[in-house]
């Protein structure tokens, strides 16, 4: 029997989207570090403003650095294509101002990062765009909050604080049953762990600066088009104008028409990142590129690590609790299993026993962690939300967010996990000294 | 444009232009599993330079309704009816795999409707194997891996789209898990049953355009070239590097030889 010839994905990390620099033999992807192309003559530049011919034109529009990236993702992520963003908040409000207009609605989990609450909660009510969140783990609250005017279904892989698991399936079966599309930020997890549009969802984005670079020296996005949801359905047709009518800003192009699959794609960088402009630097790109050729060894590092500290704080009588799905007390323990076999992640909270204080001698007694707003990082890092992120909360408005003011969370990096058990374990002690 | 062929609804694109009875038609058929997205950028150009366009979505494919036509004849005859819809007395066939065989045969046939022919990706015979016949007549996920294993060339499996950002094979599988079940099947088998290609050759009057794909592992340009033999002086296009899918892996070059050839 035939098999197929596809190439795996730790092939595909190394390799998807580029190639050997046709110009030089470069075996490593060079930084076109240029704002523009030249046209070739006057007719193949008027073929490229008006998609007659693909190629390059302007960096803001597309770059052949952030171009391999862009691949690269799809390619992991098992999408059609992506578009490179300035952050990871950039191509989150790039995929909804692309679907959404004002008028317009989304239904979102509340177990989110503060930054994604920020835009939807506070930001897009200024334009018109309106949310309503449910807690993600009730399936009856994503239905019933669904109006007439929602086009958007919007969740976290592993949520915020408490790394709640999204059902996709689920959500995603009832995001089509009412033609409008699941939209998962999967920055947590990477196409190492999940792989979201294998399970139903349509559209997924990244912040890049965490797992994918694994350096934490960049800030980035990229936004992945599954090209599985079908914009002209009838369901959908109407509820979705700027895919499926002309566009007066593209000579009436109707973007549904001019690609069967990549539709969403065509109009986020068409109008999206043409106007609003967020788009990624090459230099970037090339960063991001060097961090995702080691994804897999990192991932699977990053996990072992996270199993192991985990397992010592679950034991430890200063901890009050650990958040982490596959501990058997978790919540969505089940969903995990099904959902996340190779790992959940190496973000989590524990509950430190004990006082707001008591969580801040934690974490300036710590040496190997670094204290500061960030994940995903090859180093280990550490915040304690009440002390920083959420110091302006009441100890009630924090347990309203899933938070108390001994939450501490934790970003495993790549480290001995030795010396990082030995760092928590030094300032637990410490801690339980300050009471 | 939405059109009425036989009896059913039939889609082309069209560049978003109207037709024009003062310029010449260029008709799009694409291959098995497509639709007129594949021709995204071939199209639009000559929409867009003086042409009138109509990239058709099959019977039975992407916008288009009622069964996928059974035999590459089928779909020769159905081209003129297409034409009559259309109100096109004569135009350029440009097909693709299943899609140059019928532009093949429509022109064999047809003669005073068909101007000149682009074949992309042809075959004589265009055998297709046990393995895929059979996953595609149980229609599963397999018939789409093995096509798009074959159909791409090495290097393109990996990446370097011309087409900034996008995954070529996502793309490619994608679109043709949208294909409705069984039509694949029938394409496949419409490829295989087809046995008048030398001689619809042979009967070809009008100007002909042969573009092979070097890497095309699907319908091997060793394939093509009694064929070619067969065709009164064919212009030949050779894309040493491309695997099947010519138009999108080197689509500045098919569209060059189409605007060299049209």
């Amino acid at each position: 029997m035939a098999k197929p010839r596809t190439p795996h994905f730790d092939t595909l990390t190394l390799h998807a989207g580029a190639a050997p620099d046709p110009a030089t033999g470069a075996r490593a992807t060079p930084i076109y570090q240029s704002a523009s192309f030249v046209f070739p003559d006057g007719d193949h530049a008027a073929a490229l403003f008006d998609m007659e011919r693909p190629g390059h034109v302007y960096s803001r529009i597309s770059n052949p650095t952030c171009a391999v990236l862009e691949e690269r993702i799809a390619a992991l992520e098992g999408g059609v294509g992506a578009i490179a963003t300035a952050s990871g908040q950039a191509a989150m409000h790039l995929a909804i101002v692309t679907l959404l207009s004002s008028g317009s609605h989304i239904v979102a989990s509340r177990a989110l990062y503060g930054g994604s609450h920020n835009l939807l909660d506070y930001t897009l009510p200024r334009f018109g765009i309106e949310t309503t969140f449910v807690d993600g783990r009730d399936l009856d609250q994503w239905r019933a909050a669904i109006r007439p005017t929602t086009r958007l279904l919007f969740g976290e892989t592993l949520g915020n604080p408490g790394l709640d698991v999204l059902d996709i399936p689920h959500v995603a079966d009832i995001a089509h049953a009412h033609g409008v599309p699941l939209l998962v930020d999967s920055t947590f997890t990477t196409p190492f762990l999940m792989q979201p549009f294998a399970h139903g969802a349509d559209l997924v984005f990244h912040s890049a600066t965490k797992f994918l670079s694994g350096h934490g020296v960049v800030i980035g996005g990229v936004l992945v088009d599954s090209g599985r949801f079908d914009w002209n359905a009838p369901a959908s047709r109407e509820s979705f104008p700027t895919l499926t009518e002309p566009y007066r800003g593209f000579h009436d192009m109707v973007f549904s028409e001019e690609s069967t699959t990549a539709a969403f794609l065509l109009r986020a960088r068409r109008e999206g990142v043409r106007d609003f402009g967020a788009c990624m630097a090459p230099f970037t790109a090339f960063q991001i590129l060097q961090g995702i050729e080691t994804l897999p060894l990192r991932m699977a590092r990053h996990v072992e690590n996270t199993r192991k500290v985990v397992a010592f704080l679950a034991s430890n009588a200063m901890v009050a609790g650990v958040a982490y799905p596959e501990l058997a007390d978790h919540p969505d323990h089940a969903l995990a299993q099904k959902l996340l076999p190779n790992g959940c992640g190496a973000v989590f909270s524990f509950n430190l026993a004990g006082t707001r204080a008591q969580g801040r001698k934690f974490i300036e007694t710590l040496k190997i962690f670094s204290h500061l707003a960030n994940v995903g990082d090859a180093k280990s890092l550490v915040i304690h939300p009440a002390s920083t992120t959420h110091f302006r909360m009441s100890a009630a408005e924090l347990a309203k967010a899933g938070i108390t003011e001994g939450t501490i969370r934790l970003s495993i990096g790549l480290e001995n996990p030795d010396d990082l058990i030995e760092d928590l374990s030094r300032a637990l002690h410490a801690a339980g000294k300050a009471a | 444009m939405e059109l009425s062929v036989n009896g059913s609804g039939v889609y082309a694109y069209t560049g978003v232009r109207p037709l024009d009875a003062t310029q010449r038609t260029i008709v799009f058929v694409h291959g098995a599993a497509n639709d007129h997205s594949v021709w995204a950028w071939q199209s639009r150009y000559f929409a867009h330079h003086g042409f009138n366009v109509l990239a058709v979505d099959l019977p039975g494919h992407g916008r288009s309704g009622g069964d996928a036509l059974s035999s590459v004849e089928a779909i020769a005859e159905w081209i003129p009816a297409l034409l009559d819809a259309a109100k096109v007395e004569r135009a350029v066939l440009v097909g693709h795999s299943l899609g140059s065989l019928a532009a093949l045969e429509a022109s064999a046939r047809h003669s005073a409707r068909v101007e000149r022919i682009a074949l992309l990706g042809p075959a004589v015979p265009m055998t297709v194997s046990d393995d895929l016949l059979d996953a595609a007549g149980r229609n599963e996920h397999l018939a789409l891996e093995l096509i798009n294993g074959w159909s791409f060339s090495a290097g393109r499996q990996l990446g370097g789209n011309a087409v900034p950002g996008m995954w070529m094979t996502g793309n490619s599988i994608r679109l043709m898990e949208r294909t409705r079940p069984g039509v694949l099947a029938t394409d496949l088998k419409a490829c295989h049953g087809y046995a008048n290609g030398l001689g619809a050759a042979a009967a070809v009057r009008c100007p002909v355009l042969a573009i092979t794909g070097g890497r095309d592992i699907m319908a091997p340009p060793r394939n093509a070239q009694a064929l070619i033999a067969a065709l009164r002086e064919p212009r030949v296009v050779a894309l040493p590097n491309s695997g099947h899918a010519v138009m999108a892996e080197e689509p500045d070059a098919v569209l060059d030889a189409l605007r060299a050839f049209i």
